[in-house]
């Protein structure tokens, strides 16, 4: 199989345009006849059905939440990244291009990432329309922050719930297309798998879950913005439900998986406590803005932290970023914390955090102005450990966080699937092997809002003389006896383990040997293991009840069954590579000075992987990746 | 320690639920109520019982769909927080925890603590948005909005749709949600132009899906896990006003 990126010609910063121009459309008339199947509704899948179905395609669009502002976007909470360049302090389109692919380290497409930057600008007009409350200066600009592994301010926000805002802006839209009837929403309702007739997708069958019944849903087009896999690790700041289950069965039916093992771990995570824990709480990276990270000089330290004199203190990442300091990009922050904890110097009962300490910036700036800027998280903070934090430092630990894998896409968001297209995180493209802060937001509502409707018709204009493919064509009958067989058998095991227990299983499997770093041993066996976690899981699991209800333990089960086979592709994938780029470092390539060592000779490429079976080893395909107008350098930020 | 517990089980909306009596004995202080909840499910499906379900996502207080009375109040007796950002340490070694779904008209039980919501979002497709299709916009930056207006937008924006102001109330009143909405846009120049369309379908809205009028008693900012004030609901009162008295 040969990818094809599909990368127009040209100057880079008339590529897009470029496309826009020459793209076919599809007329306002025709477009009635076109439904479009959007699953997911976070800020990908939101903005995608609503301006969609702005444009007068009729859209079906699932979530599996029980209203769609519940999706997971609400959770981001730092900001978006625009280059709007409103503080004068040297950002433009190209900067912000060239931060974000010197940040993925040199792993992804030129043009993409331009076209994401471009786009950035689009982005903050529309969310301050649709009501959007950004932080604001007084006198009525908007105002911004800065965030990692960047030297300017670019990042707008809405204190540190920007994700819960922009994700009700998104969401008022596409309740705005529903009241309409230009929008049929399903929520509670989950995609279990995708049909695809002739070889091009034409939809799927989805279970509710307050019901239980299997339904068929055909359209001429499918997207897929259902998000990450993070909770694949069990614990991460994920929400319970995220899950990786509709982007596999896509997999399964031939869309290839790229990079999956590039999982960002975030640094500025609550550290576990106990092993009941269910969940790691984020804390906004907006908080390194002020925050200084520090361990104690002294290994297994026993003092507070406030009575740790200052020159007890080692500021690691003052110390080994001068330039970027405490903003240093997430996964050298994570990595030099995890350097910092396995050496000892860790803080906290189970000495698995380092600190985040305010005292500096209160001092100077005053309680006040803390408060107003991070006072939620704060305040959160606090709920969750009942420590304050105005007065002794947070203690943080790195996190499993977002997925730079997905299913790999063409410069269209087309999978290699034709008329099946991914969105937002559920995709692997502008992020190359480490996202910068606040431009997973941006990425989903750009990928929705501005980029699929444009090529989403340009793909459509070809279906519109072509047979219409129905529910009642024998495949979406095939394919539902299959999701059918699949729910009944996990209802049948009948063992003694909950699937809970295999999923913290897998998660602590997957954190250790395919997590902050990676070795061909600590790989080589985690595939094994995982293996063998798989046969018992189909031998021991217990799910209650059955496949005609409402069953929440049927419904992890389901996404665990899909953990169990993407965590060994994830391992695949962090094996064929052999070098470190960004959050994918391997022990065995380092500096002297244990930085990521890359191999732009051999491993220019994306790893994109074509399912071959559950007793075969997955088939690369590799895309090199081109780079036309930038030199790839080393990623320095000391 | 030792939490007694009786939690609601349901088995669905047209079947008569009942409190069921349970014992966990190994609780640690440091668990959320949601984990603790989680223990209980474990022990349960291994005695091949069926769980509790419970609605949660997020577990970090923000997207609104954990939901449950604990002990008679919503998300349970600390003020602020979501049942998912509850801890055990806030309760007695050998405490008895009632647990029950939120109860309204409006919210019919799914099953056990799970209710149906999707009034809400009802309401909210009546008019809470501005109309506003990709593409349109002009320069963000054209628009100029005071630090005030800005902050005062975001506090009623806030609100995360728990539907604990609901079941608060004693008459299930969504009053502190749809205004909360109300107010959101109405404070920003971009929304005030649909302002009083907006006010009108979404109290009508509101009333149809079978929500109570609001009991001014106030309860529903004391429970609210976002702190939504009622200011928001005299807001809604005086939109609701002047649009009517303008009205044609």
């Amino acid at each position: 199989m040969e990818l094809d990126a599909k990368i127009p010609a040209g100057p880079l910063e008339n590529k897009w345009s470029h496309y826009k121009a020459q793209a076919k459309l599809v007329n306002p008339a025709n477009r009635k006849k076109l439904p479009v199947i959007v699953v997911g509704t976070g800020l990908a899948g939101a903005s995608a059905a609503a301006s969609l179905a702005e444009q007068g395609y009729p859209v079906t669009s699932f979530c599996f939440q029980d209203s769609a502002r519940r999706a997971h976007s609400v959770a981001a909470q730092g900001g978006v990244n625009a280059a709007k360049n409103y503080q004068n302090d040297g950002d433009s389109v190209y900067r912000m291009f060239y931060d974000t692919l010197k940040g993925g380290d040199f792993r992804a497409r030129e043009a993409n990432v331009y076209r994401l930057a471009e786009c950035s600008l689009n982005l903050i007009d529309q969310a301050v329309a649709q009501g959007v409350p950004f932080a604001r200066e007084y006198g009525g600009y908007l105002s911004n922050r800065s965030f990692g592994g960047v030297q300017v301010s670019r990042t707008f926000y809405a204190r540190g719930q920007t994700g819960q805002q922009l994700l009700l802006g998104a969401y008022q839209a596409l309740m705005r297309q529903v009241s309409l009837g230009k929008v049929i929403l399903y929520s509670r309702h989950e995609m279990l798998d995708l049909v695809v007739v002739e070889g091009k997708a034409k939809g799927i069958i989805s279970r509710n879950l307050d019901t239980g019944v299997i339904e068929r849903f055909a359209a001429e087009a499918v997207v897929v913005a259902t998000g990450g896999f993070g909770k694949i690790y069990y614990l991460s700041t994920l929400a319970m439900g995220c899950n990786g289950s509709a982007i596999w069965r896509a997999h399964k039916r031939g869309a290839l998986m790229a990079c999956p093992s590039w999982t960002q771990i975030h640094p500025t995570s609550l550290p576990q406590s106990g092993d009941y824990q269910s969940k790691l709480t984020l804390m906004s990276e907006s908080l390194r803005n002020d925050g200084r990270i520090w361990v104690p000089k002294l290994a297994n330290e026993e003092r507070a932290a406030n009575d740790i004199p200052e020159q007890e203190r080692d500021y690691y990442l003052e110390r080994r970023y001068p330039s970027f300091g405490n903003l240093a990009p997430r996964d050298i922050s994570s990595r030099a914390a995890k350097e910092r904890i396995d050496a000892g110097f860790g803080v906290g009962a189970q000495k698995n955090a380092v600190y985040l300490d305010f005292s500096k910036a209160i001092k100077e700036q005053g309680k006040d102005k803390i408060k107003e800027k991070y006072g939620n998280l704060f305040s959160m903070y606090k709920k969750i450990t009942a420590d304050d934090a105005y007065i002794a430092p947070m203690k943080i630990s790195p996190a499993a966080h977002f997925s730079m894998g997905g299913l790999w896409v063409d410069y269209e968001l087309m999978t290699t699937i034709p008329g099946l297209f991914a969105i937002g995180e559920a995709n692997f493209a502008d992020h190359g092997a480490n996202r910068l802060g606040a431009n997973s937001l941006l990425q989903a509502c750009v990928d929705g809002y501005f980029i699929l409707p444009y090529t989403l018709a340009n793909y459509l204009s070809g279906e519109l003389k072509k047979d219409k493919i129905t529910v009642e064509h024998p495949e979406f009958e095939r394919v539902e006896k299959e999701v059918v067989t699949q729910l009944n058998e996990l209802c049948q095991i009948k063992g003694t383990k909950t699937a809970d227990y295999f999923h913290k299983k897998l998660g602590k499997l997957l954190y250790d040997k395919c997590g902050l770093s990676r070795s061909k041993t600590g790989l080589t066996e985690a595939i094994a293991g995982i293996k063998t976690l798989r046969a018992e899981f189909y031998k021991e699991l217990i799910v209650p009840g059955s496949a005609a209800e409402i069953n929440g333990e049927l419904e992890k089960a389901g996404r665990i069954a899909d953990y169990l086979e993407i965590a060994e592709l994830m391992c695949h994938d962090a094996l064929s590579r052999e070098e470190s780029c960004g959050a994918h470092f391997r022990e065995e390539y380092q500096t002297a000075d244990g930085e990521a060592l890359r191999d732009d000779k051999n491993y220019c490429y994306v790893s994109a992987w074509e399912w071959a079976g559950i007793d075969a080893a997955p088939v690369l395909h590799p895309e090199p990746l081109e780079f036309e107008f930038i030199k790839l350098s080393v990623r320095s930020y000391s | 320690m030792k939490i007694h517990l009786k939690i609601w089980r349901q088995q669905d909306a047209k079947t008569k639920g009942k409190l069921v009596d349970y014992m966990l004995d190994q609780v640690d202080h440091h668990m959320s109520f949601l984990e603790m909840m989680d223990t209980l499910n474990e022990q349960l499906i291994v005695k091949g019982e069926m769980p509790v379900e419970f609605d949660h996502d997020c577990r970090e207080g923000i997207c609104g769909t954990c939901g449950m009375m604990i002990n008679g109040q919503a998300h349970g007796p600390v003020p602020g927080l979501t049942a998912c950002q509850l801890h055990m340490r806030e309760f007695e070694d050998g405490a008895t925890i009632y647990v029950e779904p939120f109860r309204a008209k409006a919210f019919p039980v799914k099953r056990d603590l799970k209710v149906d919501r999707s009034s809400f979002d009802r309401i909210i497709q009546a008019g809470g948005f501005i109309t506003a299709s990709t593409g349109q916009p002009a320069e963000a930056n054209t628009l100029l909005i005071t630090h005030e207006s800005a902050e005062s937008a975001f506090d009623s924006a806030a609100c995360i749709g728990c539907g604990a102001c609901v079941a608060t109330c004693k008459n299930s009143s969504a009053a502190l949600f749809t205004s909360a909405k109300i107010s959101h846009l109405a404070k920003l120049p971009q929304g005030e132009k649909e302002a009083a369309k907006r006010v009108l379908k979404m109290v009508s809205r509101m009333d149809e899906e079978g929500f109570g009028h609001c009991s001014n008693t106030e309860a529903c900012e004391v429970e609210c896990p976002q702190g939504i004030s009622v200011l928001n609901i005299a807001r809604m009162n005086w939109e609701y006003t002047k649009a009517n008295l303008l009205k044609d």
